[in-house]
């Protein structure tokens, strides 16, 4: 167990946006969400998810709903200790711990904050290693973990506990009830044993988020090639540099449905390169050549100081670094391709593994 | 005949022109601006007006573009004690306001903030009602400690009753304090527009100051006749009542009005302006005639911020910049001899090879002694300005909105170094008088109205939801002060709601049109 001081959250603010894969929201109101229960209740502890007993009760915490809405419905602050209160009655049963269920702007930071103020650890564990759009993609939903009894609060006081029949159930009628009251809320969903915990989650995501949010700020601080410095703390590849030539956009239930298109700059200079995103980035494609297919992962960062870009970002002239992770083995089996997938996504493409791909790449 | 006089106050130097009712530039002056910032603009005025020699009585507009209120900020002086009274609880409690402004400032500034019920949802359902009484209780804990009030509230954009309210209750208890609205001052994002509306609070005084000496200044000279005029961040003028309830907007118009006054120079109503000074060139854009806005968060003084800012990009490239050579690669700056050019520079006698000395090495300009830089190698200094204008190419891809290649605009002291024929530029135009780009720029400035919005298209029309919004920006428009006749829709932003399945799209629109006479 290690303590996460102010700066350390400012990293994994930082890293977990580059994670969010375009996705999971600017990490601005999830950090003073943060930083103000910090001050109030005091520190975090991160804990390694072998600590956790086998039979003690972990929920991972998260926002639900528009991140536009978030920004000027700023959160009351009570709505996870409602949550906690009511699960544990549902349980008899005290909580042990959080955790994120995604890497992003927003998701990252909101454990952090409950774990401050309901003076429990939060884990350095998540189920995406990455953000994914709906409740279902997690790993915990490959292993059989039910998302439910799952609580959904919001700032008013309300408190729904849902039993469902699956997974799928979960997210259609948490998103229905997330629109009824106002289009964001908080959720406390996928309670599960620390046995189960250490079986399905993916580990180390805030270590991982902290380490590479600190090479982003160090490079800036003290002038140190930022590309290579990025890229020696990642397990990736280097897909693009490009400069955005366009950005082609369109929304269709609540997604951002979109294409990026660049053109080289630098040793890419004459090559050219697109990448499809939902939210998320999803398929990167360069000189008409597959490079990258969800569930592994496409992320952006500025050129010149490897900030990272979220779909909101991309904008004409924008230079830009494209790099491409391996995702958690898990979401390579059948179920997690099936789960997310390219295909999942309504992609006629089979996946490939972007280490096989960028062995036939040029 | 009628004149205009519009006066601009940089970090620099404060510029003054006389216009004419044909928009015909009579006179301009350059003076250095002083530390109070004030007896500079008196100089200027003054000088202009001798120079000019027309009859006072004839300038019916004084316009105002300054810093003062910016530097109010920046510097942590004569700002009001701000109480904040924010409506949105049960929500917004785990962020309280201020929480991220430096300590300074927030001392300086508040103590004082209250959380109290009210607010609404983005489909314009209340959050919970109103409750007046706590509203009261709050203002009357404030008596005597807050010189001004500010008020948010959540999604106030979409409707405003509940701030409204609350004004009025404010000024029931505490009588005639000036209460600034944050639906008045800003945009979406409850915490910026509440950082934003704090800071216009704060800077009540100053803004009383500001007006007040601009009009004693013109009376002095014997101006009595002149309607005043400060202009805003976004291009657009405001009147000295308006002024004193929105001090905030001012903050950045110095680029704005360097950005406008190259517009009307050029007449050229879509382009790229390239504003180059002794360090850094300023790039802006210019569409329809107005800055492009920043998407970007804006800080001031430390707090962040969601007004309207132009979008403008600064590269560290200007006339001071220092030139090294080492074994054939060159290398551009980044840093600048800066207001010391006349010393250090080559073609001045100086010692250090400055971006002023390449120009005139390669005869793009006329500056100082050209004989001290004739032993420069021709091949290195064209290498140099190639990497220069690579700079430059950059920073001007970087601002453009599509591929085709634009029109550049050059106005500024150190337009000198940049030669024709840059890459992705249809043209460069360099318009007459372009150093007072600047106080050109604020005397010919329009009025706007904005209204922003985010509309649940299941009861309304996308097209009604654009109309509606277009009549709303209009008649804010015509509140500021703009003849209907003349008034343009100059800008139209609609953005859906991301992670949202209903049908909810933010519009924004912007009207503008010439001061109503």
């Amino acid at each position: 167990m290690r303590k996460l001081d102010v700066q350390a959250i400012e990293d994994i603010a930082s890293g977990a946006a580059l994670l969010g894969a375009g996705g999971g929201g600017d990490p601005y109101i999830g950090k003073l969400m943060a930083m103000q229960a910090v001050k109030k209740y005091g520190d975090v502890m991160l804990m390694d998810p072998d600590e956790v007993p086998d039979d003690a009760l972990v929920v991972p915490t998260a926002m639900m709903g528009a991140p536009t809405v978030l920004v000027e419905k700023v959160a009351n602050g009570s709505e996870f200790k409602r949550a906690f209160e009511n699960l544990e009655r549902y349980y008899g049963k005290k909580i042990f711990a959080t955790m994120p269920i995604e890497a992003g702007g927003v998701n990252s930071m909101i454990p952090l904050a409950v774990a401050a103020q309901m003076g429990v650890p939060i884990l350095d564990a998540d189920g995406m290693g990455r953000a994914f759009p709906e409740l279902q993609m997690v790993t915990f939903h490959l292993n059989g973990v039910k998302s439910t009894p799952m609580a959904i609060t919001d700032e008013k006081g309300n408190v729904a506990i849902l039993e469902t029949i699956n997974n799928n159930w979960s997210e259609n009628i948490a998103r229905a009830m997330t629109v009824a009251q106002g289009g964001s809320v908080m959720i406390s969903i996928y309670p599960m044993t620390g046995k189960q915990l250490k079986e399905c989650a993916i580990k180390g995501i805030m270590s991982y988020s902290q380490e590479i949010g600190r090479a982003i700020r160090e490079s800036n601080q003290y002038d140190i090639p930022p590309i290579k410095q990025l890229m020696d703390k990642i397990d990736g590849f280097e897909l693009f540099k490009g400069k955005i030539v366009d950005v082609l956009r369109e929304t269709k239930k609540g997604f951002n449905f979109g294409t990026v298109k660049f053109d080289g700059v630098e040793e890419y200079r004459g090559e050219t390169c697109e990448v499809n995103f939902q939210n998320e980035n999803l398929v990167a494609i360069k000189d008409g050549q597959v490079l990258v297919t969800t569930p592994d992962l496409v992320c952006m960062a500025d050129l010149e100081n490897v900030t990272p870009i979220t779909t909101d970002g991309l904008k004409y002239g924008r230079r830009v670094l494209v790099i491409g992770l391996k995702c958690d083995d898990q979401w390579r089996t059948e179920k997690g391709i099936e789960t997310v997938g390219p295909r999942y996504f309504g992609y006629d493409l089979d996946y490939i593994p972007i280490e096989q791909r960028m062995k036939g790449a040029k | 005949m009628i004149y205009r006089l519009g006066v601009d106050v940089g970090g620099t130097n404060t510029d003054a022109v006389i216009i004419d009712q044909d928009f015909q530039l009579v006179d301009s002056v350059k003076v250095p601006t002083t530390e109070d910032v004030s007896s500079g603009i008196l100089k200027a005025i003054h000088d202009v007006l001798e120079n000019a020699q027309i009859a006072k009585d004839d300038i019916r507009y004084a316009m105002l573009g300054t810093t003062q209120c910016t530097n109010a900020i920046v510097e942590r002086k004569k700002l009001c004690k701000v109480g904040v009274i924010r409506l949105g609880s049960p929500a917004t409690h785990s962020i309280e306001p201020m929480v991220d402004w430096p300590e300074d400032l927030r001392e300086m500034v508040s103590n004082q903030y209250y959380i109290v019920k009210g607010g609404y949802e983005f489909d314009g359902r209340e959050i919970t009602p109103i409750d007046e009484e706590e509203i009261r209780s709050a203002a009357r804990e404030m008596k005597g400690k807050v010189e001004a009030v500010a008020i948010s509230c959540v999604f106030s954009h979409i409707r405003n009753e509940h701030e409204q309210t609350a004004a009025r209750i404010v000024r029931e208890e505490l009588g005639d304090i000036p209460v600034s609205l944050s639906h008045e001052v800003a945009s979406m994002g409850l915490l910026e527009r509440e950082n934003a509306t704090m800071l216009n609070s704060a800077l009540m005084k100053v803004a009383q100051t500001v007006t007040d000496g601009f009009k004693d200044g013109l009376s002095k000279e014997g101006i009595n006749n002149a309607e005043i005029y400060l202009c805003q961040n976004d291009g657009t003028l405001m009147s000295a009542e308006y002024t004193k309830r929105f001090p905030i907007l001012t903050v950045a118009c110095g680029p704005t009005n360097s950005i406008r006054g190259a517009s009307f120079l050029s007449k050229i109503k879509s382009a790229i302006v390239l504003d180059v000074g002794g360090t850094t060139t300023d790039i802006g854009v210019i569409v329809n005639g107005f800055p492009r806005e920043s998407s970007q968060a804006a800080d001031v003084g430390g707090a962040r911020t969601n007004f309207r800012m132009p979008d403008i990009l600064a590269i560290g490239l200007g006339g001071g910049t220092i030139i090294r050579g080492n074994d054939g690669e060159i290398k551009v700056g980044p840093d600048s001899v800066g207001y010391q050019i006349t010393e250090k520079a080559l073609v001045f006698g100086g010692d250090i090879m400055t971006a002023t000395d390449i120009a005139v090495r390669l005869g793009l300009a006329e500056l100082g002694d050209a004989s001290k830089v004739a032993h420069i190698d021709e091949s290195f200094a064209q290498k140099a300005m190639d990497r220069m204008m690579e700079k430059i190419e950059d920073g001007i891809d970087k601002m453009k909105l599509s591929a085709e290649p634009v029109p550049v605009v050059l106005v500024g002291g150190g337009g000198i170094l940049v030669r024709d024929g840059l890459k992705g530029v249809a043209q460069v135009i360099r318009p007459d008088y372009f150093p007072v780009a600047n106080a050109i720029g604020s005397a010919i400035s329009q009025v706007s109205g904005t209204f922003e919005k985010l509309f649940t298209l299941d009861s309304i029309s996308r097209d009604d939801a654009i109309n509606q919004a277009k009549e709303e920006a209009i008649q804010s428009a015509v509140n500021a002060g703009a003849d209907p006749q003349t008034i343009e829709i100059v800008d139209l932003e609609d953005v859906p709601l991301a992670y949202h399945p209903g049908n909810a799209t933010r519009i924004k629109v912007k009207a503008a049109g010439n001061l109503a006479v």
